[in-house]
Order: structure tokens, then C-alpha cells, then sequence
């Protein structure tokens, strides 16, 4: 059984189609990159793997069953903003997630923002931009999911921090489990994917991997997708 | 070790050639147990997938060997280093000849050049 399998799935705003036709399987153990330019449906389709919005037509299905608390308990959610509350401390949001989510390693996150020199009682208000991106990594690596989404996880930072989050992310790469991850970054991050999806106008160009599509086209994914979707 | 690669060629291949290179050189030595996949996709900072991927290719070349439950090792088989050796050799030697050539340097003048 696919982990994930996505079958003529629509989505519309009002009289405005955003999904037009999605067909996608996730197999298990996979670091997939869903790639598009802005406004193009990346988040939609996020927000609708996790159970976020509803489908205007077609199905979502997560290990055989509907998108449901048991999909929400397996699948851990980098939103693209923030939904941390900046007046807790590191401590209070560690605890609050312990709490949240059963499969919430607390160990793993203490050890993970250790190696950041982060004060635990620090508030989250007081932190850098770049340093409340890489908590808020922490805090979704450290549940044993068996999926992982992050929306845009490169979203302004700067390029060490562009790397930890990178290494924090195939570190922390289960065997089984999965990971989605969404950007218009395309060239920080290729070298980590192991499948690609193109997404634009709310439909799916091209799905492939990684590699046999380099070798094919001789060029680098972020070439390759600036010669087909050229503004 | 912290490789830099080149995003227009498949990574496992760059990968590929790179473990060729530390055998060639001796910088990993017959018989010497290589990391464990995890380990090596760690250092290089790349996808446990890839890093899979360029282990098998480089097994069906026959640089390195699984040993069931102890791992991967390099191969003892000298031979074998040897001719991948000059297959890389040869290959440089021929890329720099052909590119001196379409410079309209001489052969004469290569010889020269090398002493």
C-alpha cells in the first residue's frame, strides 16, 4: 500500500479552480520536492493532504483510509507562517507539543535545539526570524511521523541556516518514512531530492526522479524548470 | 568531507566517481570497511536513496564487496583497482591530448610541454 495516493482531485475558490486534476502516489522512504512558482497550488494541495480543506471533488487517501485524526497523527506539518505562540518560552512550546502530539519525541527536540545554543527560557517573540524557522523544523522533525510536509522551509533565511535546516532534515530522515517538501528555492535544495513534481496553474506537469531527469535533459533541476515554465 | 557538486549531473554518479577516486589514490585502501550507508549520506550530505544507489553501481564495478551482516568493504582484488586506474588515466590523458589538439598545438610541442 501506497503511503500516499491523490486521485482526480480538485479544488476550487469560489468560481476560481486553484487544483485542476491532481493525480500523485508518495511511496514510503522517499524525499520528494514539490516544485512550482508562487500561486501556483502548492499550499492548497498542502493544506489538503492535511486535512486543512476539503476537496471540491476527489480523493486523498493516507495508508488505505480518508484524511482523518489518524492521518493527522502520522503526518507532521511545516506550515509556511507561523502558528507558534510567540509569548511562550522554548520550554512552554517543547511541553505543549508533548502534550499536542503523542508521537512528540521531547528528548530529540531538547537535543536538536542544543546544537542551536538556544536558551530554553527564552521567549519566541524575542528570536530571530531565522532562528523561530529553525525551532519551529525542530519541533516538526522531532514527532516520528511516517510523513513529512514542509512548505517552503527556506522561506528568507540565510545560507548557514539554509544548511542546518537542510542537514536537520536528512538526519532526522526516518527509514519508511517520507518527506514532501515544497519550494521555488529549487537549486538550495535539489541536491537532497530524490523525486520531483512540477506543479503550475494548478495542474501536474511533470513528476520524476531526480536524477534520471538530470541525466535526460542533462542540466540541473533548477534549469530545467526555468525552461519550462519561463515567465 | 563536505562535497561540492554539480546540480547537472546525477549526484550518485558525482558520488560514483568520487569513491573511485579515494580507491584509485589509496586513500581508502583494499580490504578497508566503508561507513555504513546512513554515515556516508551524512558526510556528503546528501539522500540515503542516492547514497544506496552509488554504492550498488560501484559494486557492479566491482570496487567494492558486501560481506552478508559485517558490510561494505573494499575490494582485495588489486587487479581490479588497477584497470579502473588506467581507464581513468587513459581517459584524462585523452581529454587533455584532444583539447592541446583543437588548441593546434603539436604533438611535438605536448611533448615538450610534459617533460
Amino acid at each position: 500500500m501506497e503511503l500516499l495516493e491523490i486521485k482526480n482531485l480538485y479544488k476550487n475558490y469560489g468560481e476560481k479552480q486553484v487544483l485542476k486534476n491532481i493525480n500523485l502516489t508518495v511511496p514510503r522512504g522517499k524525499i520528494i520536492g514539490l516544485l512550482g512558482k508562487n500561486g501556483t497550488g502548492k499550499t492548497t494541495l498542502i493544506k489538503l493532504i492535511n486535512g486543512l480543506l476539503t476537496p471540491t471533488e476527489g480523493k486523498i487517501i493516507f495508508k488505505g483510509e480518508k484524511i482523518g485524526p489518524q492521518s493527522k497523527l502520522n503526518i507532521a506539518y511545516l506550515p509556511e507562517r507561523t502558528y507558534l505562540d510567540k509569548s511562550m518560552t522554548i520550554k512552554e512550546t517543547l511541553y505543549f507539543f508533548k502534550e499536542f502530539y503523542a508521537n512528540f519525541d521531547i528528548d530529540k527536540a531538547k537535543d536538536l535545539l542544543k546544537k542551536l545554543d538556544l536558551d530554553e527560557n527564552q521567549k519566541i517573540v524575542k528570536m530571530s526570524k531565522g532562528m523561530q524557522e529553525k525551532v519551529q523544523l525542530v519541533l516538526v522533525m522531532s514527532r516520528k511521523a511516517e510523513l513529512y510536509i514542509l512548505d517552503e522551509p527556506l522561506g528568507g533565511v540565510d545560507p548557514a541556516t539554509r544548511d542546518y535546516i537542510l542537514d536537520t532534515i536528512l538526519t532526522n530522515f526516518n527509514e519508511g518514512a517520507s518527506i514532501i517538501i515544497s519550494t521555488h528555492l529549487i537549486s538550495d535544495i535539489e541536491r537532497i531530492l530524490d523525486e520531483v513534481i512540477f506543479i503550475d496553474k494548478g495542474e501536474i506537469k511533470l513528476t520524476s526522479d531526480a536524477d534520471e531527469l538530470r541525466n535526460k535533459e542533462n542540466a540541473s533541476i533548477d534549469e530545467i524548470f526555468r525552461r519550462m515554465f519561463k515567465c | 568531507m563536505d562535497t561540492v557538486f554539480n546540480n547537472s549531473v546525477p549526484i550518485y554518479l558525482q558520488i560514483v566517481s568520487e569513491i573511485k577516486k579515494q580507491i584509485i589514490s589509496g586513500k581508502l585502501v583494499p580490504g578497508e570497511r566503508i561507513p555504513s550507508v546512513r554515515e556516508l549520506a551524512l558526510t556528503h550530505k546528501v539522500n540515503p536513496n542516492t547514497m544506496q544507489k552509488a554504492l550498488i553501481e560501484l559494486e557492479e564495478n566491482g570496487l567494492i564487496k558486501t560481506e552478508r551482516t559485517n558490510g561494505k568493504f573494499v575490494t582485495e582484488d588489486v587487479k581490479i583497482i588497477n584497470k579502473i586506474k588506467n581507464d581513468y588515466a587513459d581517459n584524462l590523458t585523452q581529454n587533455y591530448l584532444s583539447e592541446m589538439i583543437s588548441l593546434g598545438i603539436t604533438k611535438q610541442e605536448i611533448k615538450e610541454r610534459i617533460k
